[in-house]
């Protein structure tokens, strides 16, 4: 956690993309990742079925040449259901990495910026949030506050500020006493200025890593908070949910629950293999390790 | 090295106290009378009083987190609302569910985990590399609860091998409880499984870049016994880490897999408690969670110093 590499990012946008689509992890993940995020882009404007039409008649429909994933208890597409359901477990994801940056970031950088107090008190701070179980404490938030997406990503979201706030506050202790800090120091550049300036632009590859594995476990998160019934509500969709729908149905249509399922696997499994490439490529010296 | 533990002790006792607090207030400001949900609707203004006063609710806040907190020192959890029974009885009456399903994931992750980490390392750039270590990334990538349904619908719905859910007791012998155990835990191992190999794979590949590695093999030991000797019990450090997080993570994961599989345990337990706002319970159950975590972060911190002297001046 000390010693960060942060000089090895690659030195142009040209040379990361060389040396990006060199890595294998990358690749995979780049693909993955964007085929997911394609599929949730397409379903703003079509969808193989309309999900808002119940054709009680089709309910629970093995998987067929019309609908490629069957059909739910309503008669709804899931391929369609699919499609609509990743634009909510990918919102509450982004989101609450939206939320973990943004407060951890700050804290982070202020802490390694200030010392002292400052920064025992936030060490303090993240030993605490680290000791209550993430999805112990989510599930408390969202069942007291009342299930819904937006408490779903509050929850997850308390989670990554300590996340954050470590990653920046390590990688900038490894910069504040490099010579070109020294120098802005010596030119009179505040504090703040200098975090902005030159501490910043140098930890945002790690940032961007810790972003990616932070996307996967927010989907995860999301997941397991719907599959209690504590995040998205009807007649929102998300992929917990439909496993939630799917759960008490599983004898008689086990497609119900197989698919929501693959879908949270592989948009899991690209975002992973995305970070881990990114990881490759912007620090050669954990490549090594591989 | 004294120093060190009491520093390190005083540090996870600050954080425990603040946990206390931080759950104590939470349950504190929540809406709802514990005393009118026990008596439900219909009951008298002055029965709710009379019951608020034995239970000690009109004393000032201060008061009440300490006697709650003596409370805890002494074993002394409280009562159940709901279940009107004390909450320690409680809790060891689940633990003695989630406790076993803890233990039982975590050394089937093990078993599972080292082998597959240590096979991967000494065969490092290979196909058998590669493919093991492209099982553990979609392992990682696997929701334990969705797992967990698809093999109750193989094992329990198509081969009828194993009981899809509940839980027979531990009073009709050891075998009827672990049966009922086996599907629970191998959802809970598999993800952390995955998890464990890679870190196990990558400590290990860390070991084998250091300069007394080159030096065994050198003078002509065998490969097979310098990864064995040497490098598997220097990379069991950060190993022995996840390992320890994992326990904690396990406890708490237990919620959801015991919901899948209606087990009578500590995660259902506390589901079930905070939906029906028996706060005493949920109290209860989270700081001991929270104290088990603490615990088990100060058991790896310290087991590092005794390992690497140098990190005690920290």
């Amino acid at each position: 956690m000390s010693t960060v590499e942060v000089e090895a990012a690659p030195e142009s946008f040209g040379d990361f993309l060389r040396k990006a689509f060199a890595s294998r992890s990358f690749l995979i993940g780049f693909a993955i990742t964007l085929v997911v995020a394609a599929t949730a882009f397409v379903s703003l404007f079509w969808t193989p079925y309309d999900i808002t039409n119940l054709v009680v008649a089709d309910r629970m429909k093995p998987v067929s040449a019309e609908h490629w994933f069957g059909t739910d208890h309503f008669g709804r597409d899931i391929l369609s259901m699919i499609m609509v359901g990743s634009r909510t477990s990918i919102a509450v994801a982004i989101v609450a990495v939206v939320v973990g940056v943004g407060l951890g970031v700050p804290l982070g950088c202020w802490a390694a910026a200030r010392g002292g107090a400052v920064d025992d008190a936030l060490m303090r701070f993240n030993d605490l949030v680290f000791a209550f179980p993430a999805l112990l404490t989510a599930i408390m938030i969202t069942s007291i506050f009342g299930p819904g997406a937006v408490n779903a990503i509050i929850a997850i979201g308390i989670f990554n500020i300590p996340v954050f706030a470590r990653v920046a506050r390590a990688g900038a202790l490894a910069l504040w006493p490099r010579e070109y800090v020294l120098a802005a120091r010596a030119a009179g550049k505040n504090a703040a200025r200098i975090t902005v300036e030159h501490i910043l632009p140098n930890i945002t590859s790690m940032l961007l890593v810790q972003a990616t594995i932070q996307f996967a476990l927010g989907i995860l998160a999301e997941a397991s908070l719907s599959y209690l019934g504590l995040g998205a509500q009807p007649p929102m969709t998300s992929w917990g949910r439909m496993l939630f729908d799917a759960q008490t149905r599983m004898v008689v249509a086990p497609h119900l629950a197989l698919f929501p399922g693959m879908a949270i696997v592989v948009t899991v499994l690209g975002l992973n293999l995305l970070g881990d490439g990114l990881r490759d490529v912007l620090d050669p010296r954990l490549r090594r390790e591989r | 090295m004294i120093a060190f533990l009491l520093r390190r002790a005083g540090i996870g006792l600050l954080t425990l106290v603040l946990a206390s607090i931080v759950v104590f207030s939470v349950m504190e400001i929540l809406p709802g009378d514990p005393a009118r949900l026990m008596l439900g609707m219909n009951a008298t203004p002055e029965a709710v009083e009379s019951l608020r006063n034995q239970m000690g609710l009109n004393q000032p806040v201060p008061i009440r987190y300490l006697d709650w907190i003596g409370g805890l020192l002494v074993g002394d959890f409280g009562r159940s609302y709901t279940y009107s029974s004390p909450v320690i009885d409680l809790i060891a009456e689940r633990a003695s569910v989630s406790l076993p399903l803890a233990l039982i994931s975590l050394a089937l992750s093990t078993a599972i985990a080292i082998p597959v980490g240590l096979f991967a390392a000494s065969r490092r750039g290979r196909v058998s590399d590669t493919l093991s270590m492209g099982a553990a990334q979609v392992g990682v990538a696997i929701p334990n609860f969705w797992f967990a349904l698809i093999l109750v619908y193989v094992f329990a719905v198509w081969l009828r091998l194993l009981p899809a859910g509940g839980f027979p007791g531990w009073g009709g012998g050891i075998w009827p409880g672990v049966r009922a155990l086996v599907l629970p835990s191998v959802a809970l191992a598999l993800p952390q499984a995955a998890i464990l190999a890679r870190v196990t794979r990558s400590a290990l590949l860390e070991v084998l870049g250091e300069d007394y590695i080159r030096t065994a093999r050198a003078k002509g030991m065998p490969r097979r016994i310098v990864l064995w000797r040497h490098a598997l019990r220097n990379a069991m450090i950060p190993v022995l880490t996840i390992m320890g997080l994992q326990f904690a993570f396990l406890l708490a994961g237990t919620i959801i897999i015991e919901n899948v599989f209606y087990l009578p345990g500590l995660g259902r337990l506390i589901f079930q408690a905070i939906t029906q706002r028996d706060l005493i319970v949920v109290e209860g159950v989270v700081i001991l969670l929270v104290a088990t975590i603490v615990l088990i972060n100060i058991l790896v911190d310290v087991a590092y110093a005794i390992v690497d002297p140098r990190l005690r001046a920290r």
